[in-house]
């Protein structure tokens, strides 16, 4: 079966910024692949190649086959694009977004509404559907935001970072919607920063940085690759640090990372909990330095340390981050 | 193999055109602050100039009324369009136009559904400043067929300044920055012949207010319906006016059409 997504060697260049440095990638049809990466990686620059909102310098990139340089108009007919992008007019209803971008598609009045009807229902949005969107609450915005990229019932649709922003419980809502999406035999294509978003949802993650993809494999085989549970413990006094970075260093394989400035440790383990529990009596020497301790997921930087082996070059926690880890046994 | 596309997944040039117009129109009649701003702000100019200056401007053969609406109506083509350069740069900046782009619509028709859009908003807001013309005592001293030329040039002088307002809001980063260099029509609006007669002003002046598009446009719509008073006063039969502007309003569309074509294409 024809690929989604083919990129290779993909590059392309703003100015002095070269935002995609030869990326190489395959989403097959039938599945759900996310596009993980730090801010900068490429990813956005990537879903707009593929939308053909931007022409690639170099490289191959086709979709369902198509080239997008030589069969744009047939590469757009063919997706459906949502997340960042405002495509829902504050100054009209759901409804009118909907048909509109129906008709947009070449549907009729009567089946743009229809249409619409459909979405508008399989999101939970009928009862609001005639208010204007500028009353709808930022959750019901991105409902309808991806209710729009469907209207037009795209073979494969393209997500840019479809939560970023949204509160845990409006998140959880938009995974269901695609989840559902998926089981109904659409392609997606997703990019994300969120690990847990990308395990959640996707059959297959390639992550990439700098523009390149520098891994590619299911949640598990990274997460096997990377380590599957991050041990993270707050040290009461900063004296003790080095002690419990040496206790914790006999959990794993690599170096325990440490935070001087909030007294944290952390040590990415093979196992989760299980092996925590195996290996507590170990950690009872250190145990009264330390205030408490927790078993985590890898973040997405842990796990780019696991794979290349750097430290991932991230500025300032990003203002979009606002979803942390939740500190469970998990 | 290539999957092939769904066959009737195109819009047509037209039913595109429509819907984005449809949109775009709906947009702003939907923000109460720009309908009633807009149209109190324009009001109020009127009044302020037919009442409180009138009196001390002295417009030639014609009365000052009878010399400021068509004025006050040409300008407020212009005033419009500044409105059009913002909305264009909130489009751009809000990722609506690469929504669109990513559609499979022809791509023109992001453009020619904003045009229409402005022409229809045009011909409305025509209406209105028109109406509250007569209201305050403007009438045709010209023939019906001549006032209807009139309103159809000034539709045509819209969709000239509708370009450069476009070409405005896509270069420009931000609704803000738009309207902020959209300000730099008032010299043209203000150094005319629209509010007071060119030659009431200092000689450094009157050259430049002279051959400017807009008093060429006034001119014209003066002319044409104030017939025989206004030749006497403006000096030159209406067809003078009306070729020149016509020209401007040529010359315009010719410089700022590709420019804000090309400006979308690079996107």
């Amino acid at each position: 079966m024809t690929p989604s997504i083919e990129a290779v060697g993909l590059t392309k260049r703003f100015g002095e910024t070269l935002a995609l440095d030869g990326l190489d990638l395959v989403a097959e049809a039938g599945q759900v692949l996310a596009v993980l990466g730090p801010n900068g990686a490429g990813k956005t620059t990537f879903i707009r190649a593929v939308a053909t909102l931007v022409q690639a310098d170099g490289g191959e990139l086709r979709v369902a086959g198509h080239d997008v340089r030589r069969e744009p108009g047939v590469v757009r007919s063919l997706i459906g694009l949502a997340g960042q992008y405002a495509a829902v007019e504050p100054t009209m209803t759901g409804r009118e977004n909907l048909e509109m971008i129906a008709r947009l598609f070449g549907q009729s009045r009567r089946d743009a509404r229809a249409n619409a009807l459909r979405v508008l229902d399989q999101f939970g949005l009928s009862e609001a559907a005639d208010r204007l969107v500028r009353t709808y609450s930022g959750g019901m915005r991105r409902k309808l935001d991806l209710g729009a990229s469907l209207v037009g019932e795209p073979r494969i649709l393209l997500l840019d970072e479809p939560t970023t922003g949204l509160d845990p419980r409006a998140r959880i809502e938009l995974w269901d919607a695609i989840r559902t999406l998926v089981e109904h035999g659409t392609d997606v294509v997703l990019t994300t920063q969120y690990l847990d978003e990308a395990d959640h949802l996707a059959s297959q993650i390639v992550i990439i940085d700098h523009g390149k993809a520098i891994a590619a494999g299911t949640p598990t085989e990274l997460k096997q690759r990377a380590g599957h549970s991050v041990v993270e413990v707050h040290v009461r006094d900063s004296l003790d640090i080095v002690r419990v970075a040496a206790a914790l260093a006999e959990l794993g394989d690599g170096e325990p990372q440490i935070d001087e400035a909030t007294r944290r440790v952390s040590m990415t383990v093979p196992a989760g909990t299980a092996q925590l529990i195996a290996e507590l009596p170990s950690l009872v020497a250190v145990g009264p330095a330390l205030e408490d301790i927790a078993v985590r997921h890898p973040k997405l930087d842990e796990v780019f340390l696991a794979l290349t082996g750097q430290s991932l070059e991230t500025p300032a926690e990003s203002p979009k981050r606002r979803n942390r880890q939740p500190a469970a046994v998990a | 193999m290539a999957i092939a596309a769904p066959a009737a997944h195109r819009a047509s040039l037209s039913s595109s055109t429509f819907v984005i117009a449809k949109r775009g129109a709906l947009k702003f009649l939907r923000t109460p602050q720009l309908v009633v701003v807009g149209t109190l702000q324009g009001a109020m100019f009127l009044l302020i100039f037919r009442y409180v200056f009138g009196g001390a401007i002295s417009s030639g053969g014609l009365s000052y009324v009878n010399f400021l609406v068509p004025g006050f109506i040409t300008s407020s083509v212009l005033f419009g369009g500044m409105g059009s350069a913002s909305a264009v740069a909130e489009d751009l900046q809000a990722g609506f136009i690469d929504r669109l782009r990513s559609l499979p619509i022809p791509r023109s028709s992001v453009l020619t559904g904003r045009v229409v859009a402005d022409m229809a908003m045009l011909v409305w807001s025509l209406i209105i400043t028109t109406a509250i013309g007569f209201a305050v005592g403007f009438r045709l001293h010209g023939s019906v067929p001549a006032a209807l030329e009139a309103f159809a040039l000034c539709i045509a002088f819209g969709f000239a300044f509708d370009w450069l307002f476009i070409a405005l809001g896509m270069i420009s980063g931000t609704p803000q920055a738009a309207q902020g260099i959209g300000f730099m029509v008032f010299p043209f609006t203000f150094i005319s012949s629209a509010y007071v007669p060119v030659l009431s002003m200092p000689g450094w002046l009157q050259s430049f207010a002279a051959n400017q598009p807009v008093t060429m446009m006034v001119n014209s719509v003066r002319a044409l319906t104030q017939g025989q008073a206004a030749t006497a006063a403006l000096g030159h039969p209406a067809g003078y006016f009306v070729v020149r502007s016509l020209l401007w309003a040529d010359a315009m569309v010719v410089a700022f059409a590709p420019l804000a074509v090309a400006r979308y294409r690079r996107g």
